[in-house]
């Protein structure tokens, strides 16, 4: 089977990781920026992550015959420090042009305050100047709804952005309608407790059908699982979904939209 | 799938499940302070989706996420000082 997982974090996972996933057919994955943990005190430490997302991180996955992709940017939940986005958002324009950089991302909302909201205006502009593709991160628990609700709105007024080069990661029941309805790529996340169990994002194909969705693990530093979405092909295949199907939410549709960045290839 | 092959499949561990949240309330009805924390609102959450399984006829997970939500529509003034989230919406927070 061929997978392609769009949204995964290698820098926080060990080799063994890679070794894993190459043996179950991940042979191509795309690793959002994100936040590491803790919050960095500076820009420099932006660029030594940059760094380590587009030469490090491909060259220790190519050692399993995984090709690494990577977005850039500034995530959410360090965007409340102003004077530190300010400086950060001055070095993403440099790191796109990379030839493993596929646009910019994990970028959305954390708290819905309105500096992550500001951020996030400024960060958008950043990927219409330079038609990037771009990766939303939602809201965790409590704060999706209406933070999935306040990032569609302000992506839709940037006029610059066609939602069709725009994926909405880790939707769930409550927000995967109006995600599809407004003309986006929705992404289903599995991990263990906070977002999507196997079963559920089965469900949500079946209800939702299986158009401009993909599947990923987002696996990083805490709770999770690298080889999540081979759980979730193994329940379309349970469930009697022809492998024509299963191929289709794995590789097809995630290849579909990344490949509208003239850099993918799987 | 049929109906029957859905429930062979999964009975089992709903059935797990829905006895770990009658569980979890029971033992918050122990602690020497049941009252605080049946005002709690993650208790007032939990006691809410089941009476909401008991009443939907559809839709039910998406409820039950929709009923947990943030309604505001503003944007918070801030996000200094805030926690993680937790699950459900307390009602209070800015």
């Amino acid at each position: 089977m061929r997978i392609i997982e769009p949204h995964i974090h290698m820098v926080s996972r060990t080799t063994d990781d890679y070794r894993a996933m190459a043996i179950a057919g991940i042979h191509t994955v795309t690793e959002p920026a994100f936040w590491a943990g803790f919050d960095r005190g500076s820009a420099s430490g932006f660029r030594d992550y940059f760094h380590q997302l587009t030469v490090a991180e491909p060259a220790r996955a190519a050692r399993y015959g995984i090709r690494h992709y990577c977005w850039i940017c500034l995530n959410p939940k360090e965007a409340e420090d102003l004077r530190l986005a300010d400086d950060v958002l001055q070095i993403i324009p440099d790191y796109l042009d990379r030839p493993t950089v596929l646009g910019v991302g994990e970028i959305g909302l954390n708290k819905n305050s309105r500096n992550e909201l500001s951020v996030l205006e400024r960060q958008i502009a950043i990927a219409a100047d330079h038609n990037q593709l771009i990766l939303v991160h939602t809201p965790h628990l409590e704060d999706k709804r209406k933070g999935t609700r306040l990032i569609m709105d302000a992506i839709r007024n940037e006029r610059r952005i066609d939602p069709g080069r725009v994926v909405i990661d880790h939707g769930e029941e409550h927000t995967v309608g109006e995600i599809l309805d407004r003309g986006f790529w929705v992404g289903l996340t599995l991990y263990p407790t906070s977002k999507c169990s196997p079963e559920r994002a089965v469900d949500l194909l079946e209800i939702h059908g299986m158009n401009r969705i993909w599947l990923n693990s987002a696996a990083d530093w805490g709770v999770s699982d690298p080889l999540a979405t081979l759980k979730a092909a193994e329940e379309m295949r349970r469930r009697g979904h022809p492998q024509s199907a299963i191929d289709k939410v794995f590789y097809d549709n995630p290849r579909t939209f990344l490949s509208q960045c003239p850099k993918f290839a799987a | 799938m049929t109906a029957q092959q859905v429930l062979d499949a999964g009975f089992l561990d709903a059935r797990a499940r829905l006895l770990e949240v009658a569980a979890l309330l029971d033992r918050v009805d122990r602690t020497h302070n049941a009252a605080e924390g049946r005002a709690d609102f993650r208790y007032r959450a939990l006691v809410q989706a089941l009476q909401i399984l008991t009443t939907a006829t559809e839709d039910r997970a998406k409820a039950l996420l929709v009923c947990w939500s943030d309604p505001t529509q503003e944007p918070r003034p801030s996000a200094i000082g805030l926690k993680a989230a937790v699950g459900a919406w307390d009602g209070v927070r800015p």
